[in-house]
């Protein structure tokens, strides 16, 4: 059963070498949770400029001279893009894993194993996102 | 380790509706990343390819249920972690109702450009 317990400000990093594993999952879900939702913003910004392309010529769609196309076309033309794709891959991964996680916790499942499913996040997050590289990297040289 | 670390409070409607999200973006951003970086790639993108996958019923309605759940989701989380952080009175409420019209901004933003794909008029 989970119980009342003063965390302090996780924001006061002095206390660093205090948290205890289930600090640590709390601060990377809520740092992967603030990336994400400020990528999902941009994500749709940049996604917007189908909006003007949507009144382009048909050849002009075809040949891919639309803004939306080129828009996407030179940010992946872009190493430090896809560099960042890799980053946002490895926060949406650890996101999901981490937030199955908290919801076998809610659900009682796994209670008495905690730490070690927030490791075994972090290896499979990982793991994942260096797999993912070479797809990731793909036609950017 | 049995101490429970969450902005939220266990129990609550937001709580809830979070955990209830939550079930659901962990399948739709998966297939959403493995669909767009591993079937398809980044490099290969294209107004035309786009339009494709939008004209489709079922994934226009997927993804503007994925937009609006994670939207949802976010703002939430966000709100929750600030309330846990301490922001109250005055200063909550000014945050809460700029935290909805952003959402309803980016709703409203994400649906013109799924509207734009799909070949939808209103946009």
């Amino acid at each position: 059963m989970s119980q009342s317990y003063n965390r302090g400000l996780i924001e006061d990093f002095g206390r660093w070498r205090e948290f205890s594993a289930g600090m640590w999952a709390w601060i990377f879900h809520k740092f992967t949770g603030w990336v994400l939702v400020g990528y999902l913003f941009t994500h749709i910004a940049v996604l917007s400029t189908a909006i003007p392309a949507a009144g382009a010529e048909e050849a002009v769609l075809t040949a891919g001279e639309d803004v939306y196309t080129q828009t996407i076309v030179t940010l992946e033309d872009l190493l430090l893009v896809r560099i960042l794709e890799v980053g946002l891959l490895a926060v949406a991964v650890f996101h999901i894993l981490n937030g199955t996680r908290l919801l076998l916790v809610d659900l009682g499942i796994g209670l008495e194993s905690q730490d070690k499913s927030f490791y075994a996040s972090l290896i499979l997050t990982g793991a994942i996102t260096v797999a993912s590289v070479p797809t990731f990297i793909a036609g950017a040289f | 380790m049995a101490e429970r670390y969450s902005s939220f409070t266990p129990g609550g409607t937001s709580w809830l509706l979070q955990r209830i999200t939550a079930a659901f973006l962990i399948v739709v951003l998966a297939f959403h990343f493995f669909l767009l970086h591993f079937v398809h790639h980044a490099d290969e993108v294209s107004f035309l390819m786009s339009a494709g996958r939008m004209e489709t019923w079922s994934y226009y309605s997927l993804m503007v249920l994925f937009l609006i759940t994670a939207t949802f989701h976010g703002v939430n989380g966000v709100y929750n972690a600030l309330i846990n952080q301490g922001l109250s009175g005055t200063k909550r409420t000014a945050v809460k109702w700029t935290l909805i019209a952003a959402s309803v901004l980016l709703i409203a933003q994400g649906i013109r450009t799924a509207n734009a794909w799909a070949g939808i008029g209103i946009y």
